[in-house]
């Protein structure tokens, strides 16, 4: 034997023993350290799916800021209530009408970034294993709270209409007869991230008469509506049905994600829980930040700044697709009419996460398919974002994504295996 | 007047995110030390930047390629800027593990039998064979590992035939050549070295015990995923000589300031080199700043001995 005597341990956690048995699943992980190359200049990052916000005028955040704190100044920096800022409220009436949804000022909740709405609502519904449906794939954050809260993640298949109503009925029925409780259909019905699909008109109908069928709250997720390149998606799910879904909005992608601006409409009864636990986590959702945006939508050209950055995003798709077919041929792509997102899928046998280290080589960075679902599915899957580089950076990712993706066919080639 | 130190982190590497970490730690040591520290990134202004201010010394936290592989000290000496760490010579020769093995292997050092290889061989001589040959004649359980990288990116335990080609796909995405390296089961230690210039000195040894039995990414940087042991719990004849591989290691190499050895000690109580760090990880979780508490000393008074050391030249 060579361990002879006690030594002194640690392991740099006094209170490993403490933590919640869901935070088990928290860990450093190799991938996630790898994209820490996309803060650098030279990487094109088709990864986050950020805004452009250098299409945004900066002078009119100035001028809405100026005149917040003219008018307003005391209130913007002081508490306010769990629900959010009234006036704002008014103003989201409006923005929702564009998706077809009319909703009371009273149903409406201020949240911070509707990332805030989805935590809440998963916080209010699921009890460890109950049963999400959710589209495959699903955006990525929405599969992360779900995970955290010990839900079971069922993805529905999903195809360039959107989710399949059919397959919809039989996996929440497939769940109820093994005993689940279906608590919730998550969808992004307007293009989607990740895939860029938008659910047609026919398939929403569809969709809600399964979920009022059997009982199962939907949460349409819509950050993307309203950044349509050629022609407005259907009209929001939540525009048929103000009692069996909860509307999530945002103003990240429409403004700017660094405010950290988003709401959720949901019927009263739900509404009034989400106010008390909105209350009971964060108080009231950043005052300062709500009258910012209130501020913008009352005296900048909103709209106009909607339409300047469909058209920036349009031609920035118009590139992406452009330069997959010159550079990647083989590998088959989703056509969004809209929002941020192309869904790649790659040559049979290639794991984009087992790639990644190439593409830190080649300077380029994307996110692996396996992220956006919760049954380790997506291996030979990417998600490009092609919102935030120029339009000619986005080709020149593509360019060396494509060189990434023969090294790596090479590799398999060469080795054999799959 | 307080000895200015530049501290380089980040770059654009595999490892960029160990390196911020080790770069803030390390300089928050020494600013707590009295030290005037800058924290910059390698890019297109470093060169004129450390021409025009020229601090007293760099401190380059830099893993990976370029910040280990010898590249930024060749360039910090032809400069004429001194910097904490090994010359751009040395530094290459240990980056490159198949190299440093062959160099300890002359000096007496026991490594573990192993083979390097490019991806071209495999190409030309069809990779099934050459596997299948490799895997007869080393036995598993085999490691692989990429021949230049760090915090174990790219590293499996291949315990059979089976899952061969796929560890070496895993290690060709970081690198162009390979190191199958025969397993040795025993206790990982991890040998930390100061020199400042009047002869190396070894820290107290770190034994390293994952949970999940292997030291892999996650059990390297997640608090609460690895026991730490210092001292270690091997027997003081054991670590005596572990610490003996360690400066071997350290000198052969020709390695200056400071140093991290990896060693496997077998169950016979031998030590096998693994591979020597010229750029150690300074996180919050990382072995060389442990040992340094270990031996009782702060880290801001010695991380300004070794700066002062290398500002001496």
């Amino acid at each position: 034997m060579t361990q002879t005597r006690a030594g002194s341990v640690t392991n740099f956690d006094s209170w490993k023993h403490a933590y919640a048995a869901r935070a088990s699943n928290l860990s450093v992980s190799e991938v996630r350290a790898l994209f820490a190359v996309v803060s650098r200049p030279e990487v094109v990052s088709l990864a986050g799916g950020m805004p452009d916000v250098s299409a945004l005028d900066k002078g009119l955040i100035e001028q809405a800021f100026n005149s917040m704190m003219a008018t307003r100044g005391n209130y913007a920096l002081q508490y306010g209530g769990g629900q959010g800022d009234l006036r704002l409220r008014e103003q989201i009436q409006e923005i929702m009408e564009l998706d077809g949804v009319h909703g009371s000022v009273e149903d409406i909740m201020i949240t911070t970034g509707s990332q805030h709405a989805l935590e809440l609502l998963a916080d209010l519904f699921l009890d460890a294993g109950d049963v999400v449906l959710v589209e495959a794939p699903s955006y990525v954050g929405a599969v992360g709270i779900f995970r955290h809260k010990e839900a079971h993640i069922e993805h529905v298949f999903t195809d360039d209409d959107g989710i399949s109503p059919e397959a919809l009925a039989e996996a929440a029925d497939r769940m109820a007869e093994a005993g689940k409780k279906v608590k919730l259909l998550y969808l992004v019905p307007n293009f989607a991230n990740p895939s860029g699909v938008t659910l047609t008109a026919e398939r929403r109908q569809e969709v809600l008469k399964v979920c009022k069928e059997r009982g199962i709250l939907i949460i349409e997720d819509n950050p993307y509506g309203l950044l349509y390149f050629e022609e407005q998606p259907p009209k929001a799910l939540r525009a048929f049905d103000s009692e069996g879904v909860v509307y999530l909005g945002s103003f990240s992608k429409i403004l700017s994600p660094g405010l950290r601006v988003g709401y959720v409409l949901a019927p009263p009864a739900i509404r009034e829980k989400l106010v008390l636990a909105n209350e009971s986590a964060i108080l009231s959702p950043a005052t300062f930040a709500q009258m910012l945006v209130s501020e913008y939508l009352s005296i900048a050209d909103w709209k106009g700044q909607i339409n300047t950055y469909r058209k920036l995003y349009q031609e920035k798709r118009d590139a992406a697709l452009e330069a997959l077919e010159q550079y990647l041929p083989r590998v088959k792509t989703t056509r969004p009419n809209g929002g941020f997102f192309l869904w790649l899928t790659l040559p049979e046998g290639l794991n984009s996460k087992e790639m990644l280290p190439l593409a830190v080589n080649e300077l380029v960075a994307y996110t692996p398919g396996t992220a956006f679902y919760g049954d380790g599915r997506g291996a030979n899957n990417i998600r490009v974002c092609f919102s935030h580089p120029t339009a000619a950076n986005v080709k020149v990712g593509i360019q060396r994504l494509a060189k990434v993706v023969n090294l790596q066919l090479d590799l398999l080639d060469t080795f054999r295996a799959e | 007047m307080p000895l200015s130190v530049l501290v380089l982190a980040g770059g654009i590497s595999h490892e960029r995110d160990v390196s911020m970490k080790s770069g803030r730690r390390v300089a928050d040591a020494l600013a707590d030390a009295g030290a005037q520290v800058e924290v910059r990134e390698p890019d297109a202004d470093l060169i004129g930047h450390l021409i025009a201010t020229r601090p007293d010394v760099v401190w380059s936290t830099l893993h990976g390629a370029v910040g280990e592989d010898g590249t930024i000290q060749s360039l910090l000496e032809l400069a004429g800027i001194k910097f904490v760490g090994s010359d751009g010579h040395a530094a290459k020769l240990a980056w490159n593990k198949p190299t440093a093995k062959t160099i300890l292997h002359r000096h007496g050092v026991q490594t573990p039998e192993s083979i390097t290889l490019p991806r071209s061989t495999f190409r030309e001589l069809n990779a099934e064979s050459v596997l299948a040959m490799v895997g007869t004649q080393l036995g598993f359980p085999l490691i692989v590992k990429p021949a230049e990288s760090g915090s174990a990116q790219g590293v499996t335990k291949v315990e059979s035939a089976a899952g061969f080609a796929k560890a070496m796909i895993d290690a060709f995405v970081y690198c162009d050549e390979v190191l199958i390296e025969k397993f040795i089961s025993g206790t990982e230690l991890a040998v930390s070295i100061v020199d400042l210039g009047f002869g190396a000195r070894a820290l107290p040894p770190v034994e390293v015990e994952p949970e999940g039995g292997s030291f892999g990414y996650s059990e390297r940087y997640t608090p609460g995923e690895t026991n730490y042991y210092v001292p270690s719990r091997l027997s003081p004849g054991v670590i005596e000589r572990a610490i003996d591989v360690a400066l071997t290691a350290h000198n052969a190499l020709r390695l200056r300031h400071l140093s991290r050895v990896d060693l496997i000690v077998d169950e016979a109580g031998t030590p096998w080199f693994l591979e020597a760090n010229v750029t150690p990880g300074m996180t919050e979780t990382s072995l060389f700043p442990q040992a340094i508490t270990a031996d009782g000393s702060e880290l801001s008074e010695s991380y300004l001995s070794i700066a002062e050391a290398a500002a001496r030249g």
